[in-house]
């Protein structure tokens, strides 16, 4: 769009004026050079100065200054757009838009950006960019001009405004318009109905715009802007149990996850599985293995790869669960204690195994770009991963119920946990059974994972930080009760979520804990005890 | 199996050694040092890497012939994450192996452990990693950096170019980020900044849900004044805290988040693109521009044969730290500790980040403080560095009770905690 706006601003000054334009492109390439030469301190001056001109052409120069695009050649002090490939700079003529072919990196200096170049940055692109064709580029536009503002583009605001046709870029010029009339030096009343706007439109961005406002304004202002950030203030207070209520459900949807797995192993099987944690690693390891393989092979499916290593996770983990319980959990059934002893030791050996064959430091798992972000609610500000996680911890415990519940497998399953030697007389082979359930459990645990890389560390110690919580939850909900699990991470999780505003989080930690154990002492069984024979057996 | 049989051997030798001929027998060959990293647990994330990097420094010094005439010899052992473990291990090290130094720990309550151990048998610990403090011992050097080489110039270097009016200091719970914010806390009180301006938030080790926190620091952030993150939140902990701030929005140039204790291999599980613009304070960054640097980066690429393996500011202090211990056993043409301690105070020696670092009397290091922006490729850049080298400061001048402290290890005060005020040694942590 550009390339062909600016061949045609070029072919123009080419054909009506040729030594005005030449001049023009002169001056505009001193002004681009000599951010070669500025220093760090004194960069906005001259990024004001490119702004200035109004010239189209400065927008993919600043652009490029934002993003660290900017090289200069050492030799002559001559500014480029690059962009890399290997050790080498492709290069871009600034003034003509032209190529300048390829150079050695090591020829370039990069000019330097900071926080405050790049809020200079995105002043001067807004303004500039206020009118362009592009509806997205506009609405980033106006999301800079709000963001940082500045009385001299008021003008250009007004002017965007009267030209402007989308709704949503109307109501992002409209909140702009009023955060710049406020610190520009306009009659109060115009200030006063900007206030009124900002109210309206509500929020925490309103409240820190008008704080900020608050700061500087006159006798006459002050009134309004108070009673403004009052009336967000009540709606936020609102707004925040409800958030609250979100952020509980959230962790609880992770607490789920990590414990639904040991629902089955130790919740209906009684196994005290201490390498659940490790399952749940190894799934978000594999994750990783996926989108590694893809990000070399297949880039274009990187947006898939955590479907590709959903099915994948549950047969590996599903897997080596299979290999744990024939190889060594088989053997100490009715033996809790070795039984943890000898989990625990599997739990230390799949840690090390994957920290010697990974290495240590965290690996990257990374977030599609559906993951990503976050999109507001009313006054919820909601983040997408944590939305996705949420509905997936959902799905798989529907899953689950109906694996147990509808299907014979599921049958066989209650069959034997609830009357092993009945199970095993009517034809059931109860060691297979017992193979596959631990299996399972050991699966989803890896399913978990997969979820639990998107918003942790991949590292070898993931695990860890997930086995207390997930026997916790486990243990809280009434073992041996899919529900009960359901419940006790929901309310862990709102509980843990309401405590901590108050108490912080690393008491709100220890409060729920002393509540659980309270809890613990008049209910032993959990919520949801189960009832009749199935608790002798 | 071959590491417990050198351990055993090494045993033996000892204590024949012991009965035969008083001692040093068994370093007549080589000069044995010790490498005190865990490779197992909780913070091997961390300090897998150092072992790798101390091997590397004593495999190039071998190839330049060794020290006073004899090839160094690697000693690891493996503290498995565990504090009373790290006393043991260091314990074995010098009673059984006789190495002549020892480099390691990281956490501080590990350093906190070994301190008798180094005491009692009167040995050389180098620590290298960044810590809060409050400490200066006979037998330790402290090539990391004090809380004035790196969390001060770093909330200066917000106050100056970020103008930054409100903060929120958020940490790990535990012994290093609840002193750094304390003394920051003085710091800022003290520059000016009123108390309902600064929040403090403590985390456990590993927390992974940080929405209601970075909601937290949103909403503190709206009140109208320019608001930065001041971060001494532990290495495992970041990751979801800055997915979560990716995710909630919030940019280095509306919030930015400065941290002490993430450096290249932190991000290097991440995907820094959502992060460019936030910063980190080190005395090292891999991205410095020197020859010196250069190399460092190109033997260690080639020793750990990965292409993609960055370096840190602890390498760096451990690459100070190990060049400053040879030239000074150079210098006393021993490795007897007592001499050794003697030499190495003034002894100057090349960092990599372009200068030249310097012993202090109080077994602290001179280093430049920089400040890096995250840069999209995993990288920082340094926007701004201290005019020259910072000497670390042991006692914190903006703690009442250890204001009045000095500590200088050299004849004939050799006090760690000399008190001004009152003219005597023995003040706070004797």
């Amino acid at each position: 769009m550009y390339r062909i706006f600016q061949t045609l601003l070029i072919a123009l000054c080419l054909f009506t004026a040729i030594p005005g334009g030449l001049r023009a492109e002169e001056g505009l390439r001193d002004l681009v050079n000599a951010l070669g030469e500025a220093k760090l301190s004194n960069m906005d001056e001259h990024i004001a100065a490119l702004a200035k001109t109004g010239d189209a052409k400065v927008v993919p120069v600043l652009e490029a200054l934002g993003e660290g695009m900017l090289y200069a050649r050492k030799a002559d002090n001559q500014v480029f757009l690059t962009k890399e490939s290997g050790s080498n700079l492709t290069l871009t003529d600034p003034v003509t838009g032209e190529s300048a072919g390829e150079a050695p990196k090591a020829a370039f200096s990069k000019i330097k950006v900071n926080n405050g170049v790049r809020r200079a940055v995105r002043t001067a692109l807004g303004s500039l960019t206020l009118l362009s064709p592009d509806r997205n580029q506009r609405l980033k536009a106006a999301q800079s001009v709000l963001q940082s503002p500045n009385a001299d583009a008021l003008g250009a605001i007004e002017n965007a405004l009267a030209a402007e046709k989308d709704a949503e870029v109307r109501a992002l010029l409209e909140r702009a318009r009023a955060t710049t009339l406020l610190i520009s030096d306009r009659p109060v009343d115009e200030k006063k109905e900007a206030v009124q706007v900002l109210k309206q439109s509500g929020g925490r961005e309103a409240l820190s715009i008008l704080s900020t406002a608050l700061n500087s304004a006159d006798e006459t202002l002050r009134p309004d802007i108070e009673a403004a950030l009052a009336g967000i203030e009540q709606t936020q207070a609102l707004w925040a149990a409800g958030q609250n209520v979100w952020y509980g459900l959230s962790l609880g949807s992770v607490l789920l996850l990590a414990a639904i797995g040991l629902a089955i192993t130790f919740g209906v099987m009684g196994i005290i599985n201490m390498a659940h944690g490790e399952m749940v690693m190894l799934g978000a390891y594999t994750t990783f293995m996926v989108q590694e393989i893809l990000r070399n092979s297949f880039p274009g499916l990187f947006d898939w790869s955590l479907a590709i290593a959903l099915p994948l996770a549950f047969l590996v983990t599903g897997a080596v669960g299979m290999a744990m319980e024939r190889g060594v959990i088989r053997f100490l059934y009715g033996r809790p204690l070795e039984t943890l002893l000898a989990t625990w030791g599997i739990s230390l050996i799949l840690q090390q195994s994957v920290r010697s064959i990974f290495g240590p430091t965290n690996r990257e798992v990374g977030n599609p770009s559906w993951m990503s972000g976050a999109f507001e609610l009313g006054g919820l500000t909601i983040t997408w991963n944590r939305l996705w996680i949420i509905l997936f911890a959902l799905a798989v415990f529907a899953a689950l119920l109906f694996l147990l519940k509808k299907t014979p497998m599921g049958l066989q399953m209650r069959a034997v946990t609830q009357n092993r030697r009945m199970a095993s007389s009517m034809g059931i082979r109860t060691p297979w059974v017992d193979a596959l359930t631990f299996a399972l459990g050991s699966g989803i645990a890896g399913m978990a994972g997969v979820a639990l890389s998107q918003i942790d560390n991949v590292s070898p110690n993931l695990g860890q930080g997930y086995i207390i919580d997930s026997f916790m939850v486990v243990v809280f909900g009434g073992v041996g009760n899919l529900w009960g699990t359901l419940v006790g991470a929901f309310s862990l999780g709102i509980l843990n979520k309401f405590l901590e505003p108050y108490a912080g989080a690393v008491l709100g930690k220890i409060l729920v804990l002393v509540l659980i154990i309270l809890f613990i002492q008049k209910r032993p069984r959990g919520l949801f005890a189960l009832k009749g024979r199935a608790v002798e057996a | 199996m071959t590491y417990r049989a050198r351990v055993t051997g090494a045993f033996l030798a000892a204590v024949l050694s012991t009965t035969a001929f008083n001692g040093a027998f068994a370093a007549d060959d080589t000069i044995k040092v010790g490498i005190l990293h865990s490779l197992s647990g909780t913070m091997a994330i961390s300090e897998t890497t150092l072992k790798d990097a101390m091997l590397m420094l004593i495999d190039e010094q071998n190839k330049k012939g060794g020290l006073l005439g004899k090839k160094l010899e690697a000693v690891v052992v493996d503290p498995a994450s565990d504090w009373p473990l790290f006393a043991e291990k260091a314990r074995e090290l010098v009673s059984v192996d006789k190495v002549s130094a020892v480099f390691g720990c990281w956490t501080s309550v590990s350093r906190k452990s070994v301190l008798p151990v180094f005491e009692e048998l009167n040995s050389i610990l180098f620590y290298p990693v960044q810590y809060e403090g409050e400490e200066s011992q006979r037998n330790v050097f402290y090539t990391g950096a004090a809380p004035n080489q790196q969390a001060i110039p770093a909330v200066d270097y917000l106050m100056e170019n970020e103008e930054v009016e409100r903060w929120v200091l958020a940490g790990t719970d535990y012994v290093y980020p609840r002193t750094t914010n304390k003394i920051l806390e003085a710091y800022l009180i003290a520059k000016g900044v009123k108390p309902e301006d600064i929040m403090i938030n403590y985390t456990p080790f590993g927390h992974s849900d940080w929405q209601t926190i970075v909601s937290d620091i949103k909403k503190f952030g709206s009140a109208g004044k320019k608001t930065a993150v001041v971060s001494t939140i532990n290495g495992d902990a970041n990751v979801p805290f800055y997915k979560e701030l990716g995710n909630q929005g919030i940019k280095a140039e509306d919030i930015p988040v400065v941290a002490f204790s993430v450096g290249e291999e932190e991000l290097a599980g991440l995907d820094t693109g959502p992060l460019v613009g936030h910063l980190a304070a080190w005395n090292y960054f891999q991205s410095v521009d020197n020859p010196a640097n250069a190399e460092f980066i190109k033997t260690w690429k080639a020793y750990t044969k990965n292409d993609k393996r960055v370096t840190n500011d602890p390498m760096e202090a451990h690459y100070i730290g190990f060049n400053m211990w040879l030239k000074a056993v150079e210098k006393a043409g021993t490795t007897d500790t007592d001499a050794v301690l003697d030499a190495m105070i003034g002894v100057s020696v090349p960092n990599l980040s372009g200068g030249y670092s310097t012993m202090m009397p109080n077994h602290h290091i001179t280093k430049p403080v920089l400040i890096g922006e995250i840069q999209g490729d995993g990288q920082f850049e340094t926007v701004w560095e201290t005019p020259g080298l910072v000497v670390g400061d042991e006692w914190s001048d903006y703690l009442p009770d250890s204001k009045d402290l000095i500590s200088d290890w050299r004849a004939p005060m050799s006090c760690g905690n000399f008190n001004v005020a009152t003219g005597k040694c023995g003040g706070k942590g004797s």
